[in-house]
């Protein structure tokens, strides 16, 4: 991986970026859906040199028993890092900062989720981060809802997260490694587009009110191009082959 | 503004289905007026309610299906049964002796143990307890033969077909005896290995392609065709 040296600028002087973006451009991002056999449901998202896959299992008997809840499924993630997902060997036992992730990331989701709907169940996310490259939570949300959706489990809207920050005293759109850690703030946001509501704002570093707006703004616009891209993956997963489809009104009855 | 999505149209969940005028069917939900869908699925819509057919989804128990569960657990009172869904089922004692149980002289293992296979009807189900099954029925106990086929519950209407005509066609066409489960789980007995090997392949056809057009007919020339070949090497 890149490192940066200390005279070396995040964003040049014509105004691209380290990877050469623009600032308010995404890094390339790839879907794929169902690919665990057995899990419920399944993604794989790649976002710049992310790599990240998202299982789903249930809604099922939750264990331990003493855990469910009597109104609604419990909904639980867990956000894990490969020791070879970073630059220097990680150890593989659970940080502070993937616990925080996990907890993030599972309320994120649940709000989408009708858990309502499967009393006493569990329902388990497992992200497991390959390739990290910044940005990963949101990526993680991102794949996720698509498991969701692929296990066949109610939702009111896909979550899709992005981040913005800024960069060299510009605000810019989804932030890579090297932009997250030499870049003076970062905004992680996570939107279910139907409704415009936000089920996940963090921020690290420090912004001004306007610079904020802009920010939030410019995250927003980024979750809504991924949340296109994020039905189009669905879509070439389960489109019907066939140009029509067959009369289905009976299909009850039987 | 009625009806948004035509009908018969792929939608993911959170997409716009209808605005008012209609009622929220199955797979979708009603806000602000609007009806969304809350599962991948093909539109549908009867009178004056829309809903989405799953493409994918798991089995709820409801009560008087038929279901094929495995047994995972024996208690004191009866058996903990895998019905492919996120509840377990339970099958109590009274339901197979006609007699008063006896803790003390009736062993739960001889009759059923854990592995054994059961086919069971639903007989209660709500949201504050786990399913109940019941062996009153006929042809309902233990499956001791057979081959058992699993697809996702979702897709177990268009495999019986209007009225059950899908499956009575693949049953006379392959000569198989075959009891489908609402629970998604599948249970294929034929007299030869062959017949039974050629109903599973049918079987997973449809489960592929479940919702696209002209299914029933496809399927009816590939068991002539499949027949007519099996006929040749003999």
């Amino acid at each position: 991986m890149e490192k940066k040296n200390k005279d070396q600028k995040l964003i040049d002087k014509k105004g691209l970026r380290v990877d050469g973006r623009k600032t308010d451009e995404l890094r390339p991002i790839k879907f794929e859906i169902g690919l665990l056999n057995k899990a419920n449901g399944s993604a794989y998202i790649e976002q710049g040199k992310n790599k990240i896959i998202a299982a789903v299992y249930g809604p099922r008997e939750t264990h331990p028993r003493h855990r469910a809840l009597r109104d609604k499924a419990l909904l639980r993630c867990r956000y894990h890092m490969a020791p070879f997902s970073v630059e220097e060997r990680k150890r593989p036992a659970p940080s502070r900062r993937e616990i925080e992730l996990s907890k993030v990331i599972g309320d994120a989701l649940e709000a989408a989720v009708f858990v309502e709907l499967y009393p006493r169940t569990s329902i388990d996310v497992f992200i497991e981060v390959l390739q990290s490259d910044g940005g990963s939570r949101g990526a993680s949300i991102s794949a996720a809802s698509l498991a969701l959706a692929d296990a066949g489990i109610p939702l009111r809207d896909l979550v899709a997260a992005c981040a913005a920050g800024k960069v060299d005293g510009q605000i810019v759109l989804d932030l890579n490694d090297i932009e997250d850690k030499f870049g003076e703030a970062d905004l992680p946001v996570a939107l279910m587009p139907q409704s415009g509501s936000v089920s996940l704002l963090q921020m690290d570093g420090n912004l001004s009110q306007k610079e904020f707006e802009k920010a939030f703004k410019l995250a927003l616009d980024g979750c809504h191009q991924i949340h296109d891209l994020q039905k189009r993956a669905l879509r070439d997963k389960y489109s019907v082959k066939n140009e029509v489809l067959e009369d289905l009104k009976g299909q009850k009855e039987g | 503004m009625p009806l948004i999505v035509e009908k018969r149209q792929l939608v993911t969940p959170g997409d716009i289905i209808a605005d008012g005028e209609y009622k929220a069917g199955e797979n979708t939900y009603e806000k602000d007026g609007k009806i969304y869908a809350s599962r991948i699925g093909v539109i549908g819509s009867k009178q004056q309610t829309v809903y989405v057919i799953a493409l994918q989804s798991f089995y709820l128990p409801k009560i008087e299906d038929l279901v094929i569960g495995k047994v995972v657990d024996v208690t004191f009172s009866g058996w903990i049964v895998d019905i492919n869904s996120p509840y377990n089922a339970i099958l109590f004692v009274s339901e197979v002796f006609d007699r008063s149980f006896n803790a003390r002289k009736d062993e739960l293992t001889d009759v059923f143990n854990v592995g054994d296979t059961l086919l069971a009807a639903i007989s209660g189900f709500d949201r504050t307890r786990d399913p109940i099954l019941t062996l009153r029925g006929q042809g309902l106990g233990k499956i001791t033969h057979g081959h058992l086929v699993e697809m996702t519950s979702a897709k177990i209407p268009r495999l019986i077909g209007k009225k059950g005509s899908m499956i009575d066609m693949v049953k006379k066409g392959t000569g198989c005896q075959i009891i489908v489960g609402q629970n998604g789980r599948i249970l294929v007995r034929g007299k030869k290995v062959e017949n039974e090997a050629l109903a599973i392949r049918i079987i997973r056809t449809i489960e592929v392609e479940a919702h696209t057009s002209g299914l029933t007919n496809r399927i009816d020339e590939l068991i002539k065709k499949e027949k007519k070949q099996n006929g040749k090497k003999e």
